[in-house]
């Protein structure tokens, strides 16, 4: 009785301030502006700190001419562009080695991850030597591995390794022809992407006429006729509008072409190789969790192996193995920045490099910096997400 | 390697956000005990640790310079080894007092990165590296070269600058410290190292056969190296300014780390006099001791020993004076005088 008309007036309402849901939302305002006022602080502080010091600040640099020159560039840069396209060169350098990367390094997992499972012994075993040994050394290493030791000993431009003449290795790079399009390869291109149309068309209809016929069409194949032979054939009829720029060996190097530095070999191997370890592993990990009951269960219902594998194994271990494989790819974006131990032009090499210790504005490079892989990440994470949701068991 | 970087932005971002103490550094210095010292990664002559650990050359006798003129000794010193890159905000976020560094005193870095250079250690130039057997006599033959560069120096700017007005083409291969250029350049990566020509010398005694290579002849810029502070704290500006000052008198006046006491105690030469504190001018003027002067040169020696100790021909580098000779024998150092 007393407690009720302590917490209670006299018209029997609690009073605003012991209502929980209120009391949960003050203190919820209240942290969140303690923060925000927090942040504030740090940031005019140091403003005005820079200010005092003579630092200059602010984003107006990214217009100033750069006046450095980058080893590798995906887009058109030289030494008068701004500092403002180092940031692109960089980003879009970073990028090319973590979509590289992941290409290979989920081929190379799902491979390895498979393999180890193999009821061969010796197949299996070279799987778990391989997966104990990337693993377990750290990557930096490795990265400095297939730089210093394996690219090292290869011959000066002058004495290059060659098939025919038309590609080069040394210590320089790879040095392939470049294929250049004439007039009407753009009808190839048509080509291909009508295709991969007519394909996915085919994909549907098979599905169809299985699930209302219970008859298979060979989809695979004839999809794979059909994207490679149609280009194929429309290259052919339109009389080959395409020729190839073929490297030439000129003063200090090969010029023309299309080159592959070691840098970029050496981190694309390292990343790949060092990821697919773990890709293997979830891989295996994602097999394992499917019961054998489900390969005996599709063996007695007259399943063969192939078709078992396809269709009722893997389906059930991607779920299991879709969120490690995200969180491998966001592992192998971020540790892509170690680019810059053997000299390859990323972003933190570039812009959270050259570009900071020439302008000298730290905080403004690191944080725009920080900012970028934050979003790289969060839109791989959102992509494996979406992708993970339609893999997901749908309950019914 | 990588978190260091972000940790050092974050911290120059909080620490930055701390009070400005306008002559502080001085007291902080006092009260800590030691000079804490930014300097290089390991370049021979300017800044490099021995196999005890010892750290010497041009650049830590300056260090060693302000630590004899504030505490009498030397050797309260504390080395910071900083890459190119990671020099300027190390020294901005007071994560050090001075910055001795084989560093470039360039119109940017003195006028927007809230730092000031104390003057010049040494007058360099930048200059060419290269094998011996790749038959290049002059840079402009070198059109479409590689170039392995430290990355964050003026070193990459200047090179740019160099093949853009001779209309040549060339690439650049950055690395984070010299280290690794030097060890990409004997892998073959690229076919010339550049750098200033002191470093070039320097860096040449770390190939497996140092005669392979040769330095060519062309300077193509002007590389004044100095000490840096920061700027807003003009005690400890004079007090690294006339550190150097101090030496290069010394060596002008003929007083050495040999006949300083001697000299102390006997000579009539008011300019001697001043300069080793025993008349005329008072060390409080700096919040220094009267001696400090005179603490330099017993403990570290002038401006000519040291050059010859560390990088002339006293030393495995054995480069001549050049520009680096007294104005009074057609090189470029001049101190104004003590008085």
């Amino acid at each position: 009785m007393a407690t009720e008309h302590y917490s209670q007036d006299s018209t029997g309402k609690v009073p605003l301030w012991r209502q929980p849901t209120f009391r949960a939302i003050v203190f919820q305002v209240l942290l969140v502006l303690c923060i925000l006022a927090f942040g504030n602080f740090l940031l005019s502080n140091t403003l005005q700190n820079m200010e005092q010091r003579g630092i200059t600040t602010g984003f107006g640099f990214l217009d100033n001419a750069a006046g450095f020159g980058i080893l590798q560039s995906l887009i058109p840069y030289d030494e008068t562009y701004t500092y403002g396209r180092t940031f692109v060169v960089g980003l879009l350098n970073t990028l090319l080695v973590a979509a590289l990367g992941i290409f290979f390094a989920t081929f190379l997992g799902f491979f390895i991850g498979v393999a180890r499972l193999s009821h061969n012994w010796l197949v299996a075993r070279l799987a778990t030597v391989y997966i104990e040994t990337f693993r377990n050394i750290p990557l930096l290493l490795q990265i400095m591995f297939w730089y210093f030791a394996v690219l090292r000993p290869l011959p000066l431009p002058r004495q290059s390794l060659s098939i025919g003449d038309a590609v080069f290795l040394n210590n320089r790079g790879l040095f392939v022809p470049r294929p250049i399009a004439e007039d009407g390869f753009g009808l190839v291109v048509a080509a291909l992407l009508l295709a991969i149309v007519g394909a996915v068309v085919l994909a549907r209809w098979a599905r169809k006429r299985q699930e209302a016929s219970g008859q298979q069409f060979p989809t695979g194949l004839s999809a794979f006729a059909l994207i490679v032979g149609l280009p194929l054939l429309t290259y052919w009829v339109s009389g080959s509008p395409l020729h190839w720029d073929n490297p030439v060996l000129g003063g200090f190097n090969f010029r023309g072409g299309l080159e592959v530095i070691p840098e970029l070999a050496a981190l694309v191997l390292a990343l790949s190789i060092y990821t697919a370890a773990f890709i293997a592993e979830a891989v295996r990990s994602g097999i394992q969790s499917v019961s054998h009951g489900q390969t005996e269960a599709a063996y007695a219902l007259g399943l063969r192996p192939r078709v078992t594998l396809k269709l009722v194994i893997i389906p059930q271990a991607m779920r299991v193995i879709i969120p490690q494989l995200t969180s491998q790819y966001l592992n192998l974006t971020k540790n892509s920045s170690l680019a810059t131990a053997i000299g390859y032009p990323d972003l933190v090499n570039v812009f959270a490099g050259t570009t900071l210790n020439q302008t000298g504005q730290a905080v403004e490079v690191i944080a725009m910096t920080m900012g970028v892989y934050l979003l790289i990440s969060l839109v791989i994470s959102l992509f494996m997400n979406w992708y993970n949701k339609r893999n997901q068991l749908v309950e019914r | 390697m990588q978190a260091t970087r972000y940790v050092m932005g974050l911290g120059a971002a909080l620490m930055l956000s701390g009070a400005v103490n306008a002559g502080a550094t001085l007291d902080a210095v006092k009260s800590k005990g030691f000079v804490q010292c930014g300097v290089s990664t390991g370049l021979p002559g300017f800044s490099s640790a021995d196999d005890k650990g010892r750290f010497t050359g041009i650049d830590v006798d300056m260090c060693r310079a302000v630590a004899a003129a504030i505490f009498g000794d030397a050797e309260k010193v504390k080395y910071n080894p900083l890459t190119a890159k990671e020099r300027f905000t190390a020294l901005q976020s007071g994560e050090i007092d001075m910055l001795p560094r084989n560093t470039t005193w360039t119109y940017t870095r003195d006028t927007s990165l809230g730092l000031n250079f104390t003057g010049v250690n040494y007058y360099d130039g930048q200059g060419f590296l290269v094998t011996k057997n790749l038959g290049v006599k002059s840079a402009l033959e070198m059109d479409g070269a590689s170039f392995c560069i430290q990355a964050g120096t003026t070193t990459e700017l200047n090179l740019a600058d160099y093949f853009r007005s001779n209309k040549m083409n060339y690439t650049p291969i950055t690395f984070d410290t010299s280290d690794q250029t030097i060890k990409a350049f004997e892998a073959g990566r690229c076919d010339a190292l550049t750098s200033d020509q002191s470093q070039l010398y320097a860096l040449r005694i770390k190939l497996s056969d140092p005669k392979s290579a040769v330095v060519l002849p062309e300077v193509i810029s002007k590389e004044p190296l100095g000490p840096v502070v920061r700027q807003g704290d003009d005690e400890w500006f004079n007090i690294v300014k006339w550190s150097l000052y101090a030496m290069v008198n010394a060596e002008e006046l003929g007083v050495t780390s040999a006949n300083v006491d001697e000299m102390k105690a006997g000579s009539a030469d008011p300019n001697v006099r001043r300069l080793l504190g025993v008349e005329g001018v008072k060390g409080e003027w700096m919040g220094l001791p009267d001696d400090w002067g005179y603490n330099i040169i017993k403990q570290v020696g002038n401006y000519g020993e040291a050059f010859d100790r560390n990088v002339g021909a006293g030393s495995a580098l054995g480069i001549a004076r050049g520009l680096n000779a007294l104005w009074s024998k057609g090189g470029l150092q001049y101190a104004p005088p003590i008085r």
